[in-house]
């Protein structure tokens, strides 16, 4: 069996920051491998451990800069990785579900997996969407807000636990092939080591143009804009305590007395 | 093509709130396209929830009596359908862990562009212009598209609609391809439970990222003994196998309302956030003024919680 994983390099942003247009400037930004797929690539590896995958392929749309994370996937375990970018991407701020949508079919055509694992979401524009879109682009089943899988794949079903708001799990079964958003907490990801770090150097990082997978630049526009940005207003009226920790830990306390709720 | 087609949830027998707040949501955005107000509700008893969703400013309820609970294959297909035959400018769904479930399939499948997780809409009739935040909520973006649209919507933005309506209640004649049904709900469970309930809890000593790692869990510990409060967290807490999970605050934890709720070192993410607005009193201990919980918050210290926490304790030994 293979399993595809989407992984993207999301940009983090410091405590204090500016905005310049409908960005945030540049030296306030950092990247790291989005969390939720980090819980992807993870379940992936353990699916390989388990004996059930032959192969863990990592796909990422991004620039050559994310390559560093890249590797961070293929030194937790995963076998090889794509990386597509194209000059078309360049000037794009909002790569929207659909246009990704379109270039993972592509990809996903190329490598025909069994399963593809994708994070819920991803941490900088939080969209949510793309994994059961694909899926329906592919003719795949799938089940978003996945927080746990059974490793055993009977007969071609996947068993999926779906966390539910409120504290509620839902059991589904689902038909192979699928795509699964994967949650936070389904497993606990590993940190590379060394020796994976060592070898994913030399695991092979194929980068593929929109041209080569046959994806018309036109398609990557998408239909949505972004047109401001800006920091939330603060409808806040809190009160801060200033002082060293010592007076304000007292303000809380005497706070928590006058409240009656502590000795 | 000016109508609003808004997309009902319900779990368990229960029409969920955001069921009502789609409502007022739709409402809006109908108003200022000058087309009326269709809602759907899908699967259970449907003539039931039809008749509680009839509030003020619905237009039409269609009800579509197939299965007990939710199955995305079933959502798929019969909102795709409902779209084709109200041909709406606008569906509007929840945006739940079931509305992205199907949403963005009904998207693809309909070939629209699909805009998640709005706070905000607004339209001139042409183009739709949706706010939503990025970064965990540091920036609010808006997003701009023109034509015909899927958004899911935030729970909890838009007030509940009241009133009693006078929508014309039909049941819509779909037609589930079973065949293309490859998913199969074979049950629910409660998580959590265990030793405490967090939602009984009139004091709360609630823990965060920032507390960095398992070995300083025990300062909170000590915190709330002296303060004879319970401890509970957010969720990356207990993804990290720190606490239980029946100890996990928000969307996808429990909800509270204990009579001070103590953050420490808790950015306050909207999921978070879901779970503990309505405590009565919110302390925020934060080194970061701009966290989006100092934005809910009665009192903040914008310190070191490792400084704060320890000397907090020390007053109440």
């Amino acid at each position: 069996m293979k399993i595809l994983v989407t992984v993207k390099e999301v940009a983090t942003v410091e405590d204090e920051f500016e905005i310049e247009g409908t960005a945030i400037a540049d030296q306030y930004l950092g990247a790291d491998l989005n969390e939720w797929d980090d819980y992807a690539v993870e379940e992936a590896v353990q699916l390989q451990e388990a004996g059930l995958a032959d192969e863990v392929v990592t796909v990422t749309i991004g620039p050559e800069d994310c390559e560093q994370t890249i590797r961070q996937a293929l030194a937790k375990g995963a076998d090889r990785a794509i990386r597509v970018w194209d000059d078309a991407l360049e000037d794009v701020d909002v790569l929207d579900v659909g246009a990704k949508t379109d270039i993972l079919e592509a990809v996903v055509e190329d490598e025909d997996p069994d399963l593809i694992l994708t994070g819920v979401q991803s941490g900088d524009d939080s969209w949510g969407a793309t994994g059961v879109a694909l899926a329906e682009d592919l003719g795949f089943e799938w089940a978003a807000v996945v927080n746990h899988l059974e490793h055993d794949l009977d007969d071609g079903v996947a068993s999926v636990r779906r966390e539910l708001e409120g504290g509620v799990e839902e059991l589904t079964d689902v038909e192979l092939p699928a795509v699964l958003t994967i949650q936070t907490g389904i497993n606990e990801p590993r940190y590379a080591s060394l020796r994976g770090i060592r070898q994913a150097q030399r695991k092979p990082l194929d980068v593929q143009g929109l041209g080569d997978l046959g994806v018309d630049a036109a398609a990557v526009e998408g239909a949505v804009t972004l047109t401001e940005m800006y920091e939330p207003e603060s409808e806040s009226d809190v009160t801060v305590w200033e002082g060293g920790a010592e007076d304000t830990a007292g303000q809380l306390a005497e706070l928590l007395r006058e409240k009656g709720v502590a000795p | 093509m000016t109508d609003v087609l808004a997309i009902t949830d319900h779990r368990r027998g229960e029409l969920r709130d955001i069921s009502y707040e789609i409502i007022t949501a739709g409402r809006e955005l109908a108003d200022e396209t000058g087309g009326d107000l269709h809602l759907a509700v899908i699967s259970g008893t449907v003539d039931e929830f039809a008749e509680k969703l009839d509030r003020d400013g619905v237009d039409a309820i269609h009800t579509v009596d197939y299965g007990e609970e939710f199955n995305h294959g079933v959502y798929s297909q019969a909102v795709t359908q409902l779209y084709d035959e109200l041909a709406p400018q606008y569906v509007l769904a929840p945006n739940s862990v079931n509305g992205l479930d199907y949403a963005p399939a009904v998207a693809n499948e309909l070939d629209l562009p699909i805009v998640t997780d709005a706070v905000g809409l607004e339209t001139d009739g042409d183009t739709l212009a949706v706010t939503r935040e990025m970064f965990g909520g540091k920036v609010e973006t808006t997003t701009e598209l023109e034509g015909e649209a899927i958004v899911t919507i935030r729970s909890a933005e838009w007030p509940v609609a009241e009133g009693t309506g006078d929508a014309a209640i039909d049941a819509f004649d779909v037609e589930i391809d079973e065949g293309a049904l490859g998913s199969t709900v074979t049950g629910f469970e409660e998580v959590g439970g265990g030793d405490v309930d967090i939602s009984e809890a009139d004091v709360l000593v609630s823990v965060g990222r920032g507390i960095e790692e398992e070995d300083n869990i025990p300062i909170i510990e000590e915190l709330a003994d002296a303060l004879d409060a319970t401890v509970s967290s957010s969720r990356p807490i207990v993804d990290n196998g720190w606490l239980p999970k029946n100890r996990q605050v928000g969307q996808s934890g429990k909800v509270v309302t204990p009579d001070v709720y103590i953050a420490i070192g808790i950015s306050g993410a909207v999921q978070h956030v879901a779970g503990m607005k309505g405590s009565d009193t919110i302390v925020a201990i934060n080194t970061d003024p701009n966290a989006p919980i100092m934005d809910i918050a009665d009192y903040a210290i914008h310190d070191d919680l490792f400084d704060v926490v320890p000397a907090l304790t020390e007053t109440f030994e």
